[in-house]
């Protein structure tokens, strides 16, 4: 059912053997089938339409030499155009997290896999920046949120805010500043609850918590199976929190991962981390080339048009 | 009153790609919207006439498939969980613990999740909810030893149902899909006619790999009925009817919300209507 890409346009191009400039006719049969392989990999409608656009306005009149066919010659142009909207413009600053105790804010939706990630990032900052971190549980909502936290706290060797029960999200929210100033600590980073972003209490809830912290980063995080939905959800997040950085959780799955170019192309912020898995190490960086291959359901192919 | 337009390919579109964007996938929009246009062309409608027939032929899609938790006098009938992490699981297990105790059925729940940091006090608090009891092992146990533990309890006590709750797993993950299985096997040898019912849980979010998901659980542990969670938010859950035209599995019930009372039953026209935009 889910072709990748180069068999799409294989077929495409098959009785197209002339070389060449690629007309206007082949790009826009070859876009059709672009358009429904993104769909596939669930890039949101929106942002397929748009990329779409940007990809035709390329590809026409693009030169097609001896080594390369039409088809591989419009996946190369696909691949570099996704590669370029998912890395954005220029590399990202690393994470604003210098000035002590720095703020960091988790949002995204119920069960996207925050609480996990925030430990993850916890113990990430802890080996690999030697910063001292501080986890804080503002999830006053899910029935033992709290408790999986401060478990994954000692699973990691992180210290987490000690547990007061009847606490509201914003109360947390000051007694984890204050205890992060007088602890000494570089980073402390905010679990919250997870929310639907057309939940007016909950949305003005994590705006009254950012107000308190002040965060210097606020990571959406985002399940990377997400389907069409992935519009809606960063349009609102960003809209309503301000979001720094997303993180997608979950890439270890089968997902063709589209959420991705949503997340990036609408909230024009960098996607900074992968999940790729339920343990405490797995959390890697962005790599905008792998994302770039798995949306289109190949890469080999890529390389060697590149060789070409 | 509304425009008329003729029926044309341009309108078509607009409906394909409405269907779209509730992650129905490209594949069956277009069927869907082919099965509409077939003898329409031309014909003048309004947008609304045409969601109306839309809701109309996903409604016929859906119907057969809408059908509740079947209950058997096999006691304990015991009813598995699964799905892929964060779906959603636990708290459907709280809902309908709850909904079968106040409907008179005794309850037991296993807490099958013994990896998953406070997986237990989590089902533990929706056990309290509930009011029914929840039996636990150590983290880091063996589930499928847990679940054979909770197969003698609920017997020797009589219980009408037993709901099992297990770990979240991708389903590309083969240990944990071959845990699944050993699972399924344990609990064979206690009655070879359990688990009576396995569901799987969809988060309403996910999209076109909800597909992957059916196919394999189907594959390894025998699904026999669906749940689909947050649909109380903006996504549509539209890859269902991608679901019920492949697989057919009946759909138990919709999560609506993470309070114990937010479970309801699927219905297909309301469904339908919603996803169209009525
Ligand atoms: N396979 C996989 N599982 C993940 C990943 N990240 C998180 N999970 C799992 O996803 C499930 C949900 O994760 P949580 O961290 O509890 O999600 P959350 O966003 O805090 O959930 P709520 O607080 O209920 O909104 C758990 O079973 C995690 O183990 C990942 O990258 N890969
Ligand atoms: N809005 C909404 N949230 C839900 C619904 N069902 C579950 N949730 C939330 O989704 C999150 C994950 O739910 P769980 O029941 O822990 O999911 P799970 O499948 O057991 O997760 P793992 O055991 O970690 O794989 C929690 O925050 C729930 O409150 C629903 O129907 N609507
Ligand atoms: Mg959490
Ligand atoms: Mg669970």
């Amino acid at each position: 059912m889910f072709e990748n890409l180069s068999d799409r346009l294989g077929g495409v191009f098959d009785r197209l053997t002339k070389q060449g400039a690629l007309s206007e006719d082949d790009v826009r049969t070859a876009m059709r089938e672009v358009r429904v392989a993104l769909l596939e990999a669930d890039v949101s409608l929106p942002v397929a339409r748009s990329f779409v656009k940007a990809v035709t306005a390329k590809a026409t009149g693009s030169a097609v030499t001896k080594s390369v066919t039409p088809g591989q010659q419009v996946v190369k142009i696909v691949h570099d155009e996704l590669i370029k909207v998912l890395q954005g413009e220029d590399e990202p600053e690393a994470l604003r997290i210098d000035n002590p105790p720095a703020p960091i804010l988790m949002v995204g939706l119920q069960g996207s896999g925050k609480t996990t990630t925030t430990a993850k990032l916890a113990r990430r900052l802890q080996e690999r920046e030697k910063k001292r971190v501080l986890m804080a549980s503002l999830d006053t909502n899910r029935p033992a949120a709290m408790e999986q936290l401060a478990v994954l706290g000692q699973q990691i060797g992180v210290d987490t805010l000690p547990i007061v029960k009847g606490e509201s999200a914003t109360q947390i929210a000051k007694r984890a500043k204050q205890q992060a100033s007088l602890g000494g600590y570089d980073v402390f980073i905010l679990d919250t609850a997870g929310r639907l972003h057309i939940d007016q209490v909950l949305m003005d809830e994590v705006q009254a918590v950012r107000d308190i912290a002040q965060p210097r980063e606020t990571l959406l995080v985002v399940d990377g199976l997400t389907g069409q939905d992935a519009v809606n959800v960063a349009t609102e997040f960003d809209g309503k929190v301000g979001v720094s950085g997303v993180i997608l959780t979950r890439m270890d799955g089968d997902g063709r991962g589209g959420a991705a170019l949503s997340m990036r192309q609408i909230t024009g912020k960098p996607i900074r981390f992968v999940g790729l898995g339920e343990k405490m190490d797995a959390l890697e960086s962005f790599d905008a080339q792998r994302i770039a291959g798995r949306i289109l359901g190949m890469g080999d192919i890529v390389t060697l048009v590149e060789k070409a | 009153a509304e425009p008329r337009r003729a029926l044309d390919d341009e309108m078509l579109e607009e409906l394909e790609d409405m269907l779209v964007q509730t992650d129905l996938g490209v594949e069956t929009a277009m069927r869907i919207s082919a099965n509409i246009a077939e003898g329409r062309m031309g014909r003048r409608m309004s947008s609304t006439e045409l969601k109306e027939l839309l809701a109309a032929e996903i409604t016929r899609i859906m119907t057969p498939v809408a059908r509740p938790l079947p209950l058997y006098s096999k006691k304990p009938q015991v009813v598995l969980v699964v799905g892929v992490n964060g779906a959603g699981k636990t708290t459907t297990i709280g809902k309908l613990a709850s909904q079968f105790k106040a409907a008179g059925k005794s309850v037991v729940i296993a807490a099958g999740d013994t990896f998953r940091a406070a997986a237990v006090e989590q089902l533990q608090i929706w056990g309290e909810r509930a009011g029914v009891p929840v039996m636990v092992a150590a983290q880091g146990s063996d589930p499928a030893s847990l679940a054979f533990d909770a197969m003698t309890k609920a017997e020797a006590d009589g219980a009408d149902l037993l709901m099992i709750d297990t770990a979240g797993r991708l389903q590309n993950r083969q240990d944990l899909m071959e845990e699944l299985a050993k699972i399924v096997r344990v609990i064979r040898k206690k009655d070879p006619d359990a688990p009576h019912n396995t569901l799987l849980v969809l988060d309403a979010t996910t999209g076109q790999n909800a597909i992957n998901q059916v196919e394999t659980f189907r594959k390894l542990a025998d699904v026999s009925g669906l749940v689909m969670t947050k649909l109380d938010g903006t996504a549509r859950g539209g890859v269902l009817v991608a679901l019920a035209d492949r697989f057919g599995l009946p759909i138990h019930a919709i999560g609506v919300g993470e309070q114990i009372e937010d479970l309801d039953a699927f219905e297909p026209e309301e469904f339908a209507r919603a996803l169209v935009g009525l």
